[in-house]
């Protein structure tokens, strides 16, 4: 009886996971984008770094995006200077660690995945940072079942993306590093510079081969939460995100993302917000940078990140005001709350520097007057 | 090009010149020149540049003289008009000037002189300064939208920023600041060798294929044979590139190259711009040179070497030598080898003087990163943006902040020429002489005071001068107050000519070549330097006392910037009683002072935002302070109310906003809630009542006795509180029914606070006031009943006796002859 059941049981397995990958909410890189990264490998007669699936001219061109030439067109994956890609990208290829840092809403994690699928054809050897990630999530945990039934052996062992990735030869990758506690973040170290893993209770140790390296993402409004300790900082080739270069730029990121926002949660449809769209990036921005628009005023800078994945927040949020409360058009009083509540996150110092800029910024703008009253009267 | 090219296989014969064509400015092209001069060892160097200046030749090798340095030629009747060719350590033309002293060879320059280019510049057209062809890029963006001077030696060279052209420098300096950015029409050459080399910046394409080449081993003249060639296809195509004045130039370069080769024989060198290349080994007959160099207008020039600084040769800086990394190329040209990784170690020095960890594990991953960058961008060898990008990814964490130091030091740099004294006077001693000629206003060093009535044509132009030459920090004159007169329009002056004073002018030679553009200059560089807000302010003052308009608008964006980024109101309370002062001063000389009001109405604003907030838990010594700043903004606001700038309409109307948020808000301490409710009062914005009610529900039995004294004392204290108080007996009732109240523990607390308010009244107020407390509060009543006039005050006017007082007071105002309005308004005064 079990052996005629278990063939069955397989094929189920295979039939539910199949069905799985073509209906995932999101694909990883390497599955969305196979068709490039082959052309890519295909067409790369330049060397290639131990393990890597193309060289680092390749992997630059993946992400930035051009044509091949056989014709192929590789579509940007990120937008954004070029010699941020080139860093990195070099980076990797000199073995040293990378960390991509930025305001939440840069592409940091965006630009890891997809620098781990060009290079190692592999983006999900991944460790997600977070308060309470263990040590075992970056080291090695134990399978205790084998553990008690065989007593400590490699096969009890449960090796971490991090181990895999060193055995192989393959980039890791480890979301929100300096959410991590300190001592967990320190394993690292041992890992980054003398590139093995002890594993004492085994007296064995894990070599990394050529081809490993690590991608670590982190924000870096957050350095307090857990700052790199300085040894650690040193083992890692730095990278700053920007945020988007201009306001139409970043005014076609909002109003994308918000568009995308909106239909998966079944907002109704609320027609020709673009303007007031602009409004909202163009207030964060001028908080952000310190400066007006047209340059000629500087602005003091409140506390909070105002970034770009805030700003969409507030304009869904103000859509959702719009559809349902007000008369469907989003109006400056729907943003209005919103803005304060993502600019005034220190209720003193903040509030000040907001009115300040209501006052001597917004009040003398062509076209705002509403918006002013709107903000008044949020902020009253 | 078939004399280099003989001599580049055979060694050089000397038949035909040597022709060195150069980037201006470029390490490599210098060292090229070195070794190109070393191997053929020519018997006259001749160099691009003013021929004026060959007379200063030799002072480049005077001991005391440190590159960067600059020649610098001006008209000897008009020293605005004048023209720079800064020469750094790594020139090639500096190099030239050095080999031909060192070996004791004769060293010329050889283009047109500045006699004529000097006229060229003043010409309407407006022609920038042309580039010389080996420089990059800089073509398009060295020449500052403000010159006139056109510069002989292209983009090599600086232009005067203030250059003025007419014939009084104090009054037309600002007649072409205005004028529009030239379009650059002509063709930069080598953005077309770059471009088709696939190159975005000509800039990067000159140093991959020309300045980061190492010597080539042997042939030191290669490198010249090819920029030559590819130069010369690039003038086959576009001819002179619109350069017309390059033609003339050329013409002039070629007659004095073939008259060294007359003079010496052969073995001329000549180091040029490679873009003239080409035309000086064309074969023109003498005639036509003749006939184009003939008859063209002339002034009277004088040259001088004046000292140069790093910042000025990079091209933000307005007198640029249109080079954004000089500290860079410095670095390329004096490091013997290794030069990335030298750098990466000034690099580290630099950051951990700064106190920033740098290991030199980072200094090792920084080469081996910017290495790899420049292998992976397919460069030879690792140029600023790959080194510049590796310091910031290995060593500054990926943060521009410290990269912006590296950036000014280093890429920069601090460096400072120096020139010897044995130099020729700079133009701006001359500049200061004919002034003093024209006010007569001769140096002495005997002391004298001077009266200067400023409605005086004379006067103001002294007055001028020594506010101006005081910003150059030459302390000529020093301001006293004046005797007698409190009018603006008088100043009274300490004068004093030290011996000193002579080289202060020399030193302040860097800045400009007349006072005018020198003070300029000057005021807005310590404007950029200037810490505190109330620094700034007082610089407007001054630019506005030495009538420096163009320095204005620069001083008072620093200015608006600075108030923006202040979070101190107690720094914007200060500044802008200065400012609106500058404000009236502007008035009464009649400055436009319209940017004046705009930022004055400005940080107005920013005020009132952040008063209220800012006077909360404050300690009494600060609140104290803060209570003179109310005093001193409700002064100014007043000031400003009367001409408020375009766009911030009601200043008044908000500053009283704020002033009854202050008088109404619990956390504010008594003194100023105090001070905001009396000035409230004074102003007509509450009514006697209201004043009454928050007085009452201040000195109510809930109020510490403290914080009630205090509030009095803001409230009555300063001029005229006392006469308040006498002539308004429901509130001196309030104080005297809050005083009877407060407990005996607390009275002697209180009793420092209420002395200190009482005893600043004159005497005749406190014997009335200590009258009328005797008569008790019963009297009190009486007043009330009075009516329902102003509390105090009869019910009515006294016309009788008011009528007796008016014609005086008509008269003192001024108002003869004035409508039935004034009366009125005067009768309520009255």
């Amino acid at each position: 009886m079990p052996v005629s059941v278990e063939p069955t049981f397989v094929d189920q397995t295979e039939n539910t996971s199949a069905q799985e990958e073509a209906e995932a909410l999101r694909p990883h890189a390497e599955d969305a984008f196979a068709d490039e990264l082959a052309a890519l490998a295909a067409q790369d007669d330049r060397p290639r770094p131990a393990r890597w699936k193309m060289s680092p001219w390749a992997v630059a061109t993946y992400l930035l995006g051009g044509t091949l030439p056989d014709g192929t067109v590789i579509t940007p994956k990120y937008v954004g200077p070029r010699r941020i890609v080139e860093v990195a990208v070099t980076t990797l290829a000199t073995d040293r660690a990378l960390l991509l840092l930025g305001v939440p809403g840069t592409a940091k994690t965006w630009v890891s995945e997809h620098l781990a699928a060009a290079v190692s054809g592999d983006s999900t050897l991944l460790v997600q940072g977070t308060a309470g990630t263990p040590e075992e999530a970056i080291r090695y945990g134990w399978n205790y079942a084998q553990l008690l039934a065989h007593g400590p052996s490699r096969h009890a062992l449960v090796p971490s993306p991090v181990m895999r990735a060193m055995a192989e030869g393959m980039t890791a990758r480890v979301e929100e590093l300096t959410r991590i506690p300190a001592d967990v973040q320190d394993t690292l170290i041992t890992i980054l510079s003398e590139k093995t893993l002890p594993i004492p209770e085994l007296g064995q140790e894990v070599q990394a081969v050529r081809g490993f390296n690590l991608i670590a993402t982190a924000n870096d409004r957050d350095r307090g939460v857990n700052e790199l300790s300085s040894a650690l900082r040193r083992r890692f080739n730095t990278v700053v995100l920007p945020l988007p270069d201009s306001v139409e730029a970043e005014v076609d990121i909002v109003s994308r993302r918000v568009d995308q926002i909106g239909r998966s949660l079944d907002l109704p449809a609320v027609p020709d917000g673009v303007d007031e769209i602009r409004r909202v990036v163009t207030v964060f921005r001028e908080l952000r940078d310190g400066i007006t628009a047209d340059g000629r005023t500087k602005v003091k800078s409140p506390s909070g990140t105002l970034s770009t994945a805030e700003a969409i927040s507030v304009v869904t949020n103000g859509l959702a005001l719009a559809a349902h409360f007000g008369d469907g058009v989003l109006r400056p009083s729907d943003v209005a709350a919103g803005i304060l509540g993502a600019v005034v996150r220190d209720p003193a110092a903040d509030r000040v520097v907001w009115q300040e800029y209501l006052e001597a910024v917004v009040r003398e703008r062509d076209g705002w007057k509403d918006f002013y009253r709107a903000c008044r009267e949020a902020s009253a | 090009m078939t004399g280099v090219e003989r001599a580049g296989s055979s060694g050089w014969t000397g038949t035909e010149p040597l022709l060195l064509g150069v980037r201006h400015h470029g390490p490599g092209s210098a060292r090229a020149v070195r070794a190109a001069l070393d191997a053929a060892r020519p018997r006259v160097v001749l160099i691009e540049g003013p021929p004026e200046a060959d007379a200063l030749i030799p002072l480049a090798g005077d001991e005391d003289m440190r590159p960067p340095v600059a020649l610098l030629a001006h008209a000897v009747d008009e020293p605005g008009r004048s023209a720079f060719w800064p020469l750094a350590e790594f020139s090639p033309e500096w190099v030239a000037i050095r080999w031909a002293l060192e070996q004791r060879v004769p060293a010329r320059f050889i283009d047109l002189p500045a006699t004529h280019t000097l006229v060229w510049g003043s010409e309407a057209e407006g022609e920038s300064a042309g580039d010389g062809g080996g420089r990059g890029g800089g073509g398009a963006g060295a020449p500052d939208a403000d010159s006139d001077a056109d510069v002989p030696v292209g983009a090599a060279t600086g232009t005067d920023a203030n250059a003025d052209t007419g014939p009084d420098a104090d009054a037309d300096a600002d007649a072409d600041a205005d004028a529009a950015p030239h379009s650059d029409v002509r063709v930069d050459p080598l953005g077309v060798l770059a471009e088709a080399a696939g190159y975005d910046d000509a800039e990067r394409w000159w140093e991959d294929v020309v300045e980061h080449r190492g010597l080539g081993e042997g042939d030191a003249f290669a490198p010249f044979v090819v920029v030559e060639e590819a130069m010369g296809a690039l003038r086959e195509v576009y001819g002179s590139g619109g350069h017309d004045r390059d033609l003339v130039r050329e013409a002039y370069m070629r007659l004095q190259v073939r008259a060294a080769q007359r003079e010496f024989g052969g073995g001329v060198a000549v180091v040029c711009g490679a873009w003239h290349v080409p035309a000086l080994r064309q074969k023109v007959t003498v005639a036509a040179d003749r006939a184009l160099v003939k008859g063209l207008p002339k002034v009277k020039v004088d040259m001088t070497w004046v000292p140069w600084t790093h910042r000025r040769l990079a091209r933000a800086s307005g007198y640029g030598a249109g080079i954004d990394s000089p500290g860079w190329y410095g670095h390329l040209f004096s490091a013997p080898d290794r030069p990335v990784e030298r750098w990466m170690t000034k690099v580290a020095g630099l950051l951990r003087a700064e106190d920033r960890t740098v290991s030199s594990a980072h200094v090792i991953e920084a080469v081996r990163l910017a290495e790899t960058l420049a292998a992976m961008r397919g460069r030879p060898l690792a140029g600023l943006g790959e080194t510049t990008d590796a310091v910031r990814a290995v060593m500054c964490e990926g943060s521009d902040v410290p990269l912006a130091l590296v950036h000014d030091r280093l890429i920069v740099g601090d460096v400072l020429g120096e020139v010897p004294e044995a130099a020729p006077a700079v133009p701006l001693q001359r500049d200061l002489a004919r002034l003093q000629r024209r006010l007569r206003l001769k140096p002495e060093a005997l002391e004298r005071e001077l009266e200067l009535d400023l409605r005086k044509e004379a006067d103001a132009g002294r007055s001028r001068l020594l506010h101006r030459l005081r910003l150059l920090g030459v302390a000529w004159g020093e301001q006293v107050v004046s005797r007698g007169s409190t009018g603006t329009f008088r100043e009274t002056w300490r004068l004093r000519w030290e011996p000193e004073l002579s080289v202060r002018v020399a030193e302040a030679g860097v800045w400009g070549t007349t006072v005018l553009a020198a003070a300029t200059a000057k005021a807005e560089a310590d404007a950029m330097a200037a810490q505190g807000l109330a620094d700034v302010t007082a610089l407007a003052e001054r630019c506005l006392l030495a009538e420096l308009p163009d320095a204005l608008p620069a001083v008072m964006r620093i200015l608006a910037d600075r108030a923006a980024l202040d979070a101190d109101v107690g720094h914007l309370a200060q500044a802008l009683p200065a400012l609106v002062r500058s404000l009236r001063y502007g008035d009464v000389r009649g400055t436009d002072t319209g940017a004046l009001a705009e930022v004055a109405a400005g940080l107005a604003e920013r005020i009132f935002v952040g008063l209220p907030p800012a006077c909360a838990a404050l300690d009494t010594d600060a609140a104290e302070e803060m209570r003179r700043h109310v005093d001193a903004v409700h002064t100014a606001v007043g000031l400003l109310g009367e001409a408020p700038a375009a766009g911030h309409g009601d200043l008044r109307g908000r500053w009283h906003a704020v002033l009854r948020v202050l008088s109404a808000r619990d956390t504010v301490p008594g003194v100023i809630g105090g001070r905001a409710v009396r000035l409230l009062l004074d102003d007509g914005q509450l009514a006697q009542d209201e004043a009454a009610r928050l007085m009452g529900l201040v000195l109510s039995p809930g109020t510490p006795p403290r914080d009630a004294a205090a509030w009095i004392e803001g409230f009555v204290g300063g001029g005229g509180g006392g006469m308040l108080l006498v002539h308004d007996e429901r509130l001196l009732g309030l104080v005297d029914g809050w005083l009877t109240g407060v407990p005996a523990e607390a009275f002697t607390d209180v009793l420092p606070l209420l002395r200190r308010t009482f005893s600043a009244y004159e005497p005749g107020v406190r014997r009335t006031l200590g009258e009328l407390a005797r008569r008790g509060p019963g009297q009190r009543g009486s007043a009330a009943a009075v009516g329902s006039g102003i509390p105090g005050f009869g019910a009515g006017l006294d016309v009788e006796r008011a009528d007796a007082v008016l014609p005086v007071v008509r008269l003192l105002l001024g108002l003869d002859g004035a409508g039935e309005e004034d009366s009125a308004e005067l009768a309520g005064v009255a």
